[in-house]
């Protein structure tokens, strides 16, 4: 990857990964990925379908096994640092009638994994109410999850993930079902909350536009190949022709930035053009 | 009084066969509901609904090998629970939850023809009996219920995660498959137990009733669990009773109460946004 990161090896990192290359079905999803995330920055990941955006999140999850490389949370092996990275996951739609309140929700993403079953507690209540209050859910707290809105559930979502106090969220497309302004106003609450509790975020998307006002850094993934670094580090002509492997133009057009697929590629392609 | 004698004829609660069943039949409500809880929560209706016919073949296996048709449930449930959840894939677990029945099914079949078809035990296993159930089989069930007491109390939490949001628990360190397999065996357990008393086939009822029932009538999953347990519990009281002052069969009654428990919860949620002035109907 382009090394346009100065702080490429960082002290107190929250996230590490070093070489990490991984194969699946003789293919690389991705390959020299190399890369270090500070505490509370917001990093949005962006790329194409099938640049490994989703590998990457297995990865730093510990559900996948790099081929090769290090990856380390906090400095520990991400499968003993499991606790401190919260997820936030792509799809939630559930049942209607689901016998589960939103206060249930975010309450398993606290001791959801211990075995045995809860008896309650006042510190417990406290900890969920306190972690709906965060999310300004608190208005919902006892409606069944089923007859929430698509953002409201995405507050819970988030809630649920930050309960555990991570030291970083992933959140894997979490806007990719509503509607322009809940957009907005989820990137909104999520860099307010993790500011506010120093949690550093990697938020994957297809459009970074939405992502532009809050953003530290991106990380561009294309051909399981990364670049991170600021937007005007990395959202450039030259460096993300580098990345694709063919001519991309960067456009902005009102405060918004479009990537454009080039006469030499094999189609017109717009990947952060919304519609 | 005629009605009250008619309803609680003398032996109701007396006869030795009867004690049996009652505490036969309140042991097996309790672990039906508790597991149906689960399968209702995981939308796994279908795995419930196979397991147990799939179990039959057990017992019909059991019936030709002249070996205890428990054990031969016990055995074919369990097998059938492994076979759903290794062979599952994610994409359609219809498919396979289906093969794996009708092999089962079709071994049934094979045994039973083998082993002279119609034997009236058969029978019983299809639709369930109170009458034959003895001390032994008393002891056994609430064996089965203590292991599934046991085991849904260390795996509440987790497995309520997994059902509810998998791709969230998964992340966080609970693994799909491993309580996708839990699962299954502790619906291959709650099977055993109720095929002899229900019948193979309708023991899906017990299961699947009253938590269906209890979803419309509790808000937090530890209330939905409570009144699943309660109406199950109510639902094989009702049938006992029934079935022993008609003599009819108690499966039909179990099919038959639940469906009103149902019935009932779906009225209550109807009401219930009418209350509220939700103008929404729920689906």
């Amino acid at each position: 990857m382009r090394n346009l990161d100065p702080l490429r090896v960082h002290e107190d990192s929250v996230l590490d990964l070093q070489g990490v290359a991984v194969h699946l079905g003789g293919r690389a999803v991705l390959q020299g990925i190399d890369l270090s995330l500070r505490p509370g920055e917001f990093v949005g990941v962006i790329g194409p379908n099938g640049a490994g955006k989703t590998t990457l999140l297995k990865i730093i999850l510990g559900l996948l096994r790099p081929d090769e490389g290090t990856v380390l949370v906090a400095g520990r092996d991400v499968r003993a640092a499991r606790s401190l990275v919260g997820y936030v996951p792509q799809s939630f739609a559930p049942d209607p009638d689901l016998p589960l309140r939103a206060r249930d929700l975010v309450a398993l993403g606290l001791d959801g994994a211990r075995w045995g079953f809860s008896l309650g507690g006042q510190r417990r209540r406290a900890k969920v109410e306190e972690a709906l209050g965060w999310v300004d859910a608190l208005r919902y707290a006892d409606q069944p999850v089923g007859r929430l809105s698509g953002g409201e559930l995405q507050r819970l979502l988030v809630a649920q993930a930050l309960i555990s106090d991570p030291r970083i969220v992933l959140l894997d497309e979490p806007l990719a079902n509503l509607d322009l302004r809940s957009q907005g106003d989820v990137v909104a609450l999520v860099g307010r909350v993790a500011h506010e509790r120093g949690v550093t975020v990697v938020l994957v998307t297809h459009d970074m536009n939405p992502l532009l006002s809050v953003m530290d850094r991106i990380l561009y993934l294309a051909r399981g190949q990364a670049a991170l670094g600021t937007v005007d580090e990395v959202v450039r002509g030259d460096v993300l022709t580098q990345l694709y492997g063919h001519h991309v133009d960067v456009v902005r057009v009102h405060g918004r930035i479009l990537v454009v697929g080039g006469a030499d590629a094999e189609s017109l392609t717009c990947n952060t053009c919304d519609s | 009084m005629g009605l009250w004698q008619a309803l609680f004829p003398a032996g109701l609660f007396t006869a030795s066969f009867m004690q049996n069943a009652w505490l036969a039949g309140t042991a097996v409500a309790v672990l039906s509901s508790l597991v149906g809880f689960f399968v209702v929560l995981r939308g796994a209706t279908f795995a419930a609904h196979a397991v147990p016919r799939a179990s039959f073949a057990g017992a019909a296996g059991a019936v030709l090998a002249g070996g205890d048709t428990v054990l031969g449930l016990a055995i074919f449930s369990a097998l059938s629970a492994l076979g759903m959840a290794s062979l599952g894939s994610r994409r359609d677990q219809g498919q396979t939850t289906a093969l794996v029945l009708m092999a089962a099914l079709g071994l049934g079949s094979l045994f039973l023809t083998l082993g002279g078809a119609y034997a009236p035990e058969v029978y019983a296993l299809l639709f369930g009996q109170i009458v034959g159930i003895g001390r032994a089989d008393v002891f056994a069930i609430l064996g089965l219920l203590l292991l599934a007491l046991i085991a849904t109390a260390l795996l509440y939490r987790p497995l309520l995660w997994s059902s509810v949001a998998p791709d969230v628990a998964e992340a966080k360190g609970v693994p799909r498959r491993r309580m996708e397999i839990l699962f299954l065996l502790l619906v291959a357990l709650a099977a055993t137990a109720a095929v002899p008393i229900v019948g193979a086939l309708l023991s899906f009822s017990l299961m699947v009733g009253p938590a269906a029932a209890a979803a419309y009538f509790g808000r937090s999953p530890g209330q939905a669990l409570a009144v699943a347990v309660l109406i199950g519990i109510l639902s094989i009281w009702f049938s006992l009773v029934f079935a022993y002052d008609t003599g009819l069969p108690v499966g039909f009654f179990v099919a038959a109460v639940t469906a009103v428990f149902y019935g009932l919860g779906r009225l209550w949620a109807y009401l219930w946004k009418i209350e509220r002035g939700g103008g929404q109907v729920p689906a």
